[in-house]
């Protein structure tokens, strides 16, 4: 497909997304996309780190209970002191007009954004220096200990955790207004990646997932690379948290905000399922994951984390490079690869041979 | 000619196995200098020890004057000093054009460049330099699909679209066939004469070496066994014993 076709197909694709609510059948399942949206977001933002970079990142949930907090504390200190908006979130929910409730939401999902690039960056000059399974391992502690300091920090709501201010009447239906929300969001992030793969960041980070030692000996500013790709990565995570705050309204330090078994764990088997380490693989995992989960709660009731768990073995051992890069496999022609049939043919039977 | 490279006094040990013991030697500015030695006997280390892939012992080593046993590998590469690997390492999902993108020199990197696009001459380049090494109509494989021999010349590529002043190549005739071979020593020796890289090159293979280098060092156990010229070291009774395991 040319260059054209593509970008035709793109705005196509983003046109038909846009209008989804305007379908009368789908107007209930507003809230339902928006939620998809947000897995899309989960599977996009792992995949720098897991996928392109070849590092996988259990600890990304880190950036997205932050994201979550820093929005929901701004929102709450701008207009009131602590213990009003307690005093008030008991009962009657903290009013606001519609713009204190966007100004709010806005400075709240950027400084949100701002705190995890920081987080990200003084982390990152720390904990990158490990590689493959001993960052893995390294990570998987990051979250639970930002649940346990969450669940301990009074400022915050502690283990009771923290309401986030209602969505004020003036400014529509809950549904309507987070699908846009993080529709909006995901297409962002989307293209930014997109921008960012195209380029020499893209190429860096391949290179890192393909051998960093080589990488290094090359003179690549490795580290710089990886540190700046944990950063991508919790920037648009800390957004997506800052709004996630405000959709489920409650805030509960482990299961919502620093949520690794659940979110932590998801984001990583959608990109696997799509295809990690490709453009359109945690777009189309976490579609399926998201859509399979659903059905299987509503069909499956009592066995839905049973059903899931068996996709998740098919999908390991049938197609381990996940569907994204199970297509790549079979068509690669398709993905703008060339490949050398005899070449290839020739290298097998050798490889047979030993 | 000046020295390009030197190497003092090196000392690199492995807990109780001395690896590298006290071993010196210089790279004049644009020679072919080789370095053989029976297998174990320190070769990879010393290359491991120059580029700061490990830190040394003791003694000191010294590129275009300046001191390199406190920097990392990276840092060496950025001035110029730049080495292969004898298990041939390239990007194997990633085609061979992109593998020379990458390649391309990082002195001057900063966050601005992390964004930017290769400009059509880099492509250009990197076509010209695959042509060199004859691997142009590869150029848009995959890496990893290409033979273990085509992937010593995608890594010799890379290293000349990297700009270094010194080449450190570990053996980089090793695993490719015979025919190919002389094709090899001709491109090396373009690549010091037309590029004015200095090679200073691993070699097992005698023929290859004794064709190539103006000056071999030969170490064994770790130590400085004997240099000299090719045909001197040819003949150096030592150097005889040593790789027929009299030493």
């Amino acid at each position: 497909m040319n260059r054209r076709g593509k970008t035709a197909l793109y705005v196509a694709a983003a046109i038909a997304a846009l209008l989804i609510p305007q379908i009368p059948l789908l107007q209930p399942y507003l809230i339902q996309f928006a939620f998809l949206w947000v897995m899309i977001l989960f599977a996009m933002t792992w995949d720098v780190m897991g996928g392109q970079m070849g590092y996988n990142s259990f600890g990304n949930i880190v950036f997205f209970g932050v994201g979550m907090y820093a929005t929901a504390v701004v929102q709450r200190d701008l207009y009131f002191t602590v213990e009003e908006y307690a005093s008030v979130a008991g009962g009657e929910q903290a009013a606001l007009t519609p713009v204190e409730y966007l100004i709010g939401l806005a400075l709240g999902m950027g400084s949100g954004a701002v705190l995890a690039v920081v987080i990200a960056a003084l982390l990152g000059s720390g904990i990158l220096g490990l590689r493959g399974h001993y960052f893995a391992i390294c990570t998987l502690g990051l979250g639970i200990a930002a649940g346990e300091l969450a669940s301990g920090w009074d400022y915050i709501g502690a283990g009771s955790g923290l309401v986030t201010p209602l969505l004020p009447d003036a400014l529509g239906e809950r549904g309507p207004f987070f699908f846009y929300l993080f529709l909006v969001l995901a297409m962002i992030t989307f293209a930014a990646l997109k921008r960012l793969y195209a380029g020499q960041f893209g190429l860096a980070i391949n290179a890192i997932r393909d051998d960093e030692d080589k990488a290094d000996a090359l003179g690549l500013h490795a580290t710089r690379y990886k540190t700046v790709a944990w950063c991508v990565s919790g920037f648009f995570l800390a957004l997506t948290g800052g709004a996630f705050g405000n959709l489920v309204i409650f805030i509960d330090p482990t299961d919502v905000a620093f949520a690794g078994p659940t979110f932590g764990v998801w984001m990583v088997l959608m990109a696997i399922l799509g295809g990690k380490g490709t453009l359109w693989g945690p777009v189309i995992g976490a579609t399926v994951f998201h859509v399979t989960q659903e059905f299987f709660w509503i069909y499956l009731f009592g066995w839905q984390r049973v059903a899931l768990g068996l996709l998740i073995v098919v999908v390991v051992v049938f197609f381990p490079l996940g569907i994204v890069g199970w297509l790549r496999e079979r068509w690669p022609q398709r993905f703008g690869e060339v490949v050398d049939e005899d070449a290839r043919r020739v290298q097998v039977s050798l490889e047979g041979e030993r | 000619m000046s020295a390009i490279l030197e190497v003092e006094n090196v000392t690199k040990t492995f807990g109780g196995v001395i690896a590298n013991n006290n071993v010196s030697l210089s790279v004049p500015e644009g020679s072919i200098i080789g370095l053989i030695g029976p297998n174990g006997s320190g070769k990879t280390t010393l290359f491991n020890s120059i580029v700061g892939y490990h830190p040394i012992d003791s003694g000191a080593v010294r590129f275009q004057g300046a001191e390199l046993s406190r920097l990392r590998t990276p840092q060496i590469a950025r001035l110029g000093l730049l080495r292969t690997f004898q298990q041939t390492r390239i990007f194997g999902k990633m085609n061979c054009v992109q593998n020379m993108q990458i390649s391309l020199p990082h002195v001057d990197d900063n966050f601005a460049t992390m964004l930017r696009k290769f400009p059509p001459e880099v492509a250009e380049r990197a076509e010209n330099l695959l042509e060199f090494v004859g691997l142009y109509a590869k150029r848009h494989l995959l890496a990893a699909d290409l033979s273990f021999g085509q992937q010593k010349l995608l890594e010799f590529a890379m290293a000349l679209m990297n700009e270094p002043a010194a080449l450190l190549l570990d053996e980089p005739t090793a695993g490719i066939n015979p025919t190919l071979i002389n094709g090899l020593i001709d491109r090396l020796k373009r690549a010091n004469a037309e590029f004015g890289i200095t090679l200073f090159v691993i070699e097992h293979n005698m023929r290859v070496i004794m064709n190539l280098a103006q000056h071999i060092y030969c170490l064994a156990h770790g130590e400085l066994l004997a240099d000299g010229a090719p045909e001197d070291i040819q003949n150096d009774r030592r150097v005889i014993d040593a790789y027929l395991g009299a030493h």
